[in-house]
């Protein structure tokens, strides 16, 4: 398969008055055609900032782009000037945002804010968008789409929110579509819904997928890829069963090993991490999660650890990698 | 016979809070200046269960279930509209303003969100130290600074900390004043309202040891309230389960997670993600249709037929009652086995 989008070396900064926030500080990943990406870390990690980054929707100031290439079927995004880049959001690339409540806009229909985008990306008629718009509301499973297609957000629940969601960024017929949390602020029960209707979709019409979480196990079924983001750096990658299964930074591990887990036999305690995520204006030389790191030697603090090769298509940003390999 | 009675009248030595039937609704009105209710939002409608002294009751259930309302009554913050909570052999509901304030010293609750339940202007210490003041628990300023400073060496920051104010704190460092001002009164029942689940992956786990260490050095009984059913597992020795306002299932943990009866409570379990792609891949998995409907208007007959998979024409009727069908094991489903048998019935 062709590759889709190719991130070099991002760094993404924000100018504040308490200092530069490194946000996203050297980030390289590949994205393959039709591929679901899980992005996975705590919240300021960078997880967000690096998907705004590709869409270019990053505020400047304070915020600034200051390094590297987004290469998106063979051009680079960074290069582009604003015409050229209000032609590809929206429509080959789109986006899938958290909040549902506050994501669409609450003093328009449904229908105008799903035919805005066809009628200025794909030149349809007004007519024709509106029967576009209730066939992709159909698409994602809105009952009685006709009806609903007039109403207002505040007429939708939480999970037929996010569904409007969907319908408006697949409209176009996109080639990547960045989810951003999508389930987060859905039930559990929604959160499955949304989850296999996003991969179903993905996998009909070949779209890219980005889905970015905090929850390892939201990607644990549908990722093809994982990359772990920690302090604005990719600190391992690898595919789903590599991460999940042989996981080789003990950032992942311990992630994996904090929370409680129901397929397992319950323990009297829980193994959390201890002490709390780096400020990302002052990230400390070295490794930035060698102050959590129970693993952690003296070379850790001289020099940050590069993301080395383990085995194919996983890598882990960690000098002692090899001692967490499991014990079989 | 009800095991309630069996007990005498309403009271059983071991049970710290009983709640009987409670229903909380709340008014919707139309017009400015008369206004007249139209509708009622049934937000928890019939609910009964009790917590052993020491135990932890987990209660779970999806946005809008009425879970935090339960919990917001026991405390008294709402005035239910009907039913009884019996705390230490008094219901509450009876009391006046000037009676409840004792008992409120013994019943302290844990917000979801570190965020908005800090006042901003206040110090960390103050905070800790208000319900001191108020309960008037320090007799002087001395015993005060020590009092507050012991809090929050409990909780796990640090004593200089007390003069620093919410926006300082991280997530977790927030919810940790948060439960060292609960803590400040001494309580023995806590209503922890989704305590971890504003807070990062890394950070949450930190937070659930220091209540059960918490629970274990100062014999306190929780309320555990939270939509995440791997965390309530870890933390409760019971659980109920709740749908638009009923408790559909109250079991052990390792009954309920073992052998989930009702209906919903197995797609519940079903749904929650597992960090393994191969294990998770090979669950089976039942996908509720549709979603919660609104509690303004509920289903005729049990509220959860619209999406059960095993519907029967009887569903239609009426809301079953919650019965015993295990040793303590309670479900509401006319369906599982064992059900039109009674044995027991919880009130």
């Amino acid at each position: 398969m062709a590759t889709l989008l190719e991130v070099r070396d991002l760094k993404t900064h924000f100018f504040t008055f308490g200092g530069v926030v490194k946000a996203v500080d050297g980030v390289s990943y590949d994205l393959e055609e039709g591929e679901t990406l899980g992005l996975v870390g705590e919240s300021g990690c960078g997880k967000s900032v690096s998907a705004l980054s590709i869409m270019r929707l990053i505020p400047d100031p304070p915020g600034k782009i200051v390094e590297g290439e987004i290469i998106f079927n063979g051009e680079d995004l960074l290069k582009m000037n604003s015409t050229q880049m209000r032609r590809i959001r929206g429509h080959q690339i789109s986006m899938v945002f958290q909040e549902p409540m506050t994501s669409l806009n609450p003093v328009l229909s449904v229908e105008r804010q799903l035919t805005e985008t066809l009628q200025l990306h794909l030149g349809m008629s007004r007519s024709d968008a509106g029967k576009e718009a209730v066939r992709r509301l159909d698409q994602v499973g809105i009952p009685d789409p006709e009806r609903r297609v007039k109403q207002f957000p505040h007429q939708f629940s939480g999970g037929m929110r996010q569904r409007v969601m969907i319908a408006m960024a697949l409209s176009c017929n996109p080639r990547l579509i960045i989810a951003d949390e999508p389930t987060t602020a859905l039930d559990v029960t929604i959160q499955a819904q949304i989850l296999e209707l996003m991969k179903g979709l993905s996998r009909e019409y070949g779209v890219a997928l980005i889905v970015i979480t905090h929850n390892l196990g939201v990607v644990a079924r549908y990722a093809d890829r994982v990359n772990i983001m920690y302090a604005g750096k990719i600190i391992e990658r690898g595919n789903a069963q590599d991460i999940y299964r042989d996981p080789r930074h003990p950032y992942t591990l311990g992630l994996l090993n904090s929370v409680p887990r129901l397929d397992l036999p319950r323990t009297e305690k829980l193994d959390p991490i201890e002490g709390q995520p780096p400020d990302l204006v002052n990230i400390p030389m070295g490794c930035s999660f060698r102050e959590r790191c129970r693993y952690a030697i003296d070379q850790c603090a001289e020099e940050t650890p590069p993301l080395e090769h383990i085995t194919d298509g996983h890598s882990s940003a960690c000098y002692v990698s090899s001692q967490l390999a499991p014990a079989s | 016979m009800t095991q309630l009675q069996q007990n005498g009248n309403g009271h059983n030595q071991d049970y710290l809070l009983e709640v009987q039937n409670l229903k909380m609704y709340f008014p919707v009105t139309a017009g400015i200046f008369l206004q007249k209710t139209v509708a009622d939002i049934k937000a928890v409608d019939d609910v009964s269960f009790f917590v052993r002294k020491g135990e932890t009751l987990g209660l779970v259930g999806e946005s809008g279930c009425g879970k935090t309302t339960t919990g917001r009554c026991v405390l008294q913050l709402y005035k239910p509209t009907a039913g009884r909570i019996i705390f230490h052999g008094v219901d509450l509901c009876t009391l006046n303003n000037r009676n409840m304030r004792p008992m409120r010293r013994q019943m302290q609750i844990i917000f979801q969100d570190p965020y908005s339940s800090l006042n901003p202007r206040m110090t960390a210490g103050a905070i800790i130290g208000e319900p001191l003041v108020v309960h008037g628990l320090a007799k002087s300023k001395a015993e005060y600074k020590e009092r507050v400073g012991e809090l929050l060496d409990i909780v796990g920051l640090n004593r200089y900390m007390a003069d620093r104010f919410p926006h300082e704190f991280s997530g977790g460092q927030r919810q940790r004043i948060g439960v060292a001002r609960a803590l400040a009164v001494n309580p023995e029942f806590m209503v922890c309202d989704e305590p971890v689940s504003a807070l990062d992956v890394s950070i949450q786990a930190q937070v659930i040891n220091l209540l059960e260490d918490l629970q274990e050095q100062f014999s306190l009984t929780y309320l555990f309230i939270a939509h995440d059913l791997s965390v309530v597992r870890h933390i409760s020795d019971r659980v109920a389960v709740m749908y638009l306002g009923h408790i559909v299932e109250i079991a052990d943990r390792n009954d309920i997670y073992a052998d989930p009866l009702h209906p919903y409570t197995k797609a519940l379990l079903s749904a929650v993600p597992i960090p393994d792609p191969i294990i998770d891949a090979q669950r089976e998995r039942i996908l509720l249709s549709g979603e919660v409907p609104s509690p303004l208007n509920p289903p005729a007959g049990c509220v959860f037929h619209p999406r059960c998979s095993s519907v029967s024409p009887e569903c239609m009727e009426e809301m079953p009652e919650v019965r015993e069908i295990k040793p303590g094991h309670w479900v509401s489903c006319i369906n599982v086995p064992g059900y039109g048998t009674p044995t027991y019935q919880l009130a």
